[in-house]
């Protein structure tokens, strides 16, 4: 079972909704990071974290003594990644999407295909919770690459949760494939209420179930809910704004830690997933 | 022209709400909305659009059923698993890299460019605006941050201002390098927490990484002023000027709800003072004071 939490605007409340649902659930739980860009989780979670796996996207690497400078891998490539002056041949790595398509048209066959480093993979453990995060590097632009490479340590029979990057193009959608369930988190303002109706069109596109969390509950006004009930869209739980709350959390602790009364909110919001879903192989502890 | 871009790395620090706020203290400037994954300014600005245009992204592999031999080709060839065993393409998956359609044998791929989203110019009360909507579930989305920044240098220029002011994205991937490079300098706007600490880290190396000069406000410190602390201390480590912090006051959010800039709603709110005291510093800083500032305050 697959559960992404996601929302369209940023710091509405994604990881704090995320690892403290793993945490309340505590067994059978696999975590994983797709918020690659910034990864948060493990402030929270405090894993145990081994080696960094560092992880590459092939580029190409132009063996210029067999080079003729016909220009057909200039000519195919879609992403100016490669050009050719006179005769000299220029590559571009950070602008390649990793197509193989230069390598595939060349006819001396003198291109071969070296990594560009798009980050790290971490994994851990905290207690019975797996977990695993991306790190992309600083300066490079795709996030989706890394983003995949995390989410290959899905493990089935397990409860996935997956907490997404903001937004709603394609690092989103990237992390969100798959998923059983669609966790939507957002804050009652008119930003919050803005970036929702994205991210619930773009989890109509991929044509999830889907749910609602109000985190902050109490501030801004009342066009999340209105527009809640209007799209049909379950409203699982509500998180007021309280200094408690925001202050654990800014010290990195979880909130069913600091205020044990909200385990029962985390492993009731669970059921109702659960209920909603269909899912049965596994109970909450 | 200076180019003032406003970041985070987190979402949720108040980006927004600050840049609108700027935009109504600063003469004279363009705003640039650079969040065309998830735009919200111009629910502060009420923009009156002038211009629309379609943003055309690359293009996505379409098979002629009828002229395809179902070779296997393509399928071979396609690192995205963007083809299916039926010969169909799937829109998400499809990369845009052509090489389906340059290898067919049949030439039964065709390439159509697609629209990915449409981009704005518009007029506000405090000035020209440029602005954008990337399609949900869409690519290229530092193809259209570059193009908004494009846009709003050209207005700058024809119409002589000397400042645009754009509201970065959240994160740190294609859309947040699409909107530095370049720029005059960074704002960078965090929150007292270890995520924010976090995040900050690493927009700071990014900013480092592109050469661009950064300045680091602290939004919401009194949440908790140790870690306003830590943040302050390692901007200032770094050589990021600190400019200062902001109280969590709730007339930033009633402001928003109003449609307002915080200062149109209450100047003199604590907040409101707060943002001023940090508009006099960016104005002044050496990398956002322009000629045409040297000048005025030469003038007795």
């Amino acid at each position: 079972m697959i559960i992404t939490v996601a929302s369209g605007k940023g710091g509405t409340g994604k990881t704090t909704v995320a690892t403290n649902l793993a945490f309340s659930l505590a067994d059978h739980v696999q975590f994983l990071d797709c918020d690659v860009e910034e990864p948060n989780a493990h402030l929270f979670l405090k894993p145990a974290l081994g080696e960094k796996q560092r992880v590459f996207t092939p580029v190409p690497v132009v063996d210029e003594t067999a080079c003729s400078y016909c220009r057909k891998c200039a000519e195919i490539c879609r992403f100016r990644a490669i050009t050719v002056l006179g005769k000299k041949v220029l590559t571009f790595p950070e602008m390649c999407h990793s197509c193989g398509g230069c390598m595939e048209i060349c006819p001396e066959r003198a291109i071969t295909e070296t990594g560009r480093e798009l980050g790290v993979i971490e994994e851990g453990r905290r207690d019975d919770i797996g977990f695993v995060h991306g790190r992309l590097r600083v300066g490079e632009a795709m996030a989706p690459p890394l983003i995949r490479k995390v989410l290959s340590h899905v493990l089935p029979g397990k409860v996935n949760i997956i907490d997404a990057p903001p937004g709603t193009s394609c690092p989103v959608i990237t992390a969100m494939r798959g998923a059983d369930f669609v966790l939507l988190v957002t804050e009652p303002t008119p930003f919050g209420l803005h970036d929702l109706k994205l991210a619930v069109e773009t989890v109509k596109i991929l044509g999830l179930p889907r749910g609602l969390i109000i985190n902050r509950a109490g501030i801004g006004d009342d066009g999340v809910k209105e527009y809640a009930e209007e799209e049909g869209l379950p409203v699982l739980m509500e998180i007021p704004f309280e200094r408690s709350i925001a202050e654990a959390c800014s010290r990195g602790r979880l909130v069913v830690e600091a205020l044990p009364g909200w385990k029962e909110e985390f492993l009731e919001l669970f059921r109702r997933i659960r209920k909603t879903i269909g899912w049965k192989e596994v109970g909450a502890r | 022209m200076r180019e003032l871009v406003v970041v985070s790395g987190k979402g949720g620090t108040g980006k927004t709400s600050l840049t609108a706020a700027f935009a109504s203290l600063a003469r004279s400037m363009v705003l640039c909305d650079a969040d065309v994954d998830a735009a919200d300014l111009h629910l502060l600005m009420d923009p009156s659009i002038r211009r629309q245009e379609d943003f055309q992204g690359g293009g996505t592999a379409v098979i002629d059923r009828e002229r395809c031999t179902a070779c296997g080709l393509c399928l071979d060839l396609c690192r995205f698993d963007a083809i299916g065993s039926d010969y169909g393409v799937n829109r998400i998956d499809c990369e845009g890299c052509g090489v389906c359609v340059d290898f067919c044998p049949e030439k039964a791929i065709a390439f159509p460019a697609r629209t990915c989203g449409e981009w704005f110019a518009s007029e506000t009360r405090f000035g020209p605006m440029v602005h954008a909507r990337l399609g949900i579930a869409e690519e290229n989305s530092g193809r259209l941050v570059t193009l908004v920044r494009q846009e709003a240098r050209k207005i700058a220029e024809t119409r002589n201002l000397d400042l645009i002011i754009t509201d970065g994205p959240p994160g740190l991937g294609c859309p947040v390098i699409a909107s530095i490079g370049g720029a005059s300098a960074l704002l960078i706007v965090t929150e007292p927490s270890v995520s924010g600490l976090h995040d900050m880290e690493r927009v700071v190396q990014l900013a480092a990484h592109f050469k661009v000069p950064g300045m680091v406000c602290v939004n919401k410190f009194d949440l908790n002023p140790g870690q306003a602390e830590a943040i302050e201390r390692l901007a200032k480590e770094k050589k990021i000027q600190v400019l200062g912090r902001i109280p969590f006051d709730p007339v930033i959010t009633e402001a928003m709800v109003g449609g307002k800039t915080v200062f149109e709603y209450d100047a003199g709110s604590r907040a409101g003072r707060a943002v001023r005291r940090i508009w006099d510093q960016i104005a002044a800083s050496p990398a956002i004071r322009t000629a045409s500032d040297e000048f005025r305050r030469s003038i007795p």
